[in-house]
């Protein structure tokens, strides 16, 4: 089983006086003022899951593993994420 | 970005007071936890996934002491960005 958006919506629609509608709407916020977040490179915390990172990673010398070839990879960033310890405690239960 | 702002940016983009903003943000939090913590992975189109790795016993040692220690199993969460915001993170760079 995977969780999906449609089973976030059909929890947000259980269980608040929302229609259908709202509800998508809720959950298509939540996920878009994440992302927007992040997108500017500010650093998302939630208290009580855990937290995600913009980190920069510098350009470096790689290899195409299937050619051996060498390259450059461009400076990028990532985004990481680090439980929160009570989000680690609840899955180790 | 924390909690508390990003109740604060829900109940303005939705409309709603910013105790259901926090009710919705709880309900879709929690709903992440009960599935990571049931060992299902979690997969939010345009965001990431979650998944659970699972971690046998082993042996490591105290970096301070050298001693050995026994490492108990243990479950740890793990984040992969989705393809879009991995470019939404790296287009203004």
């Amino acid at each position: 089983m995977t969780l999906t958006k449609a089973d976030l919506v059909q929890k947000v629609y259980q269980t608040h006086d929302l229609t259908k509608v709202q509800a998508i709407d809720a959950v298509e916020k939540f996920l878009s003022i994440s992302k927007n977040c992040l997108e500017n490179g500010e650093d998302l915390l939630v208290s009580g899951f855990g937290k995600f990172n913009v980190k920069e990673k510098k350009a470096r010398r790689g290899r195409n593993p299937q050619t051996g070839d060498e390259l450059i990879l461009a400076e990028r960033k990532v985004v990481t994420f680090k439980p929160s310890g009570i989000l680690r405690d609840k899955i180790n239960e | 970005m924390n909690k508390s702002e990003m109740i604060e940016a829900m109940s303005q983009e939705l409309n709603l007071p910013q105790r259901e903003a926090s009710s919705i943000i709880t309900t879709i939090l929690d709903s992440m936890t009960d599935a990571l913590a049931k060992g299902e992975n979690i997969e939010i189109r345009g965001f990431g996934s979650f998944s659970v790795k699972d971690y046998g016993t082993y042996y490591g040692r105290n970096p301070k002491t050298g001693e050995q220690i026994k490492v108990k199993p243990k479950k740890l969460p793990f984040f992969k960005v989705g393809k879009e915001l991995k470019e939404m993170v790296n287009q203004n760079s």
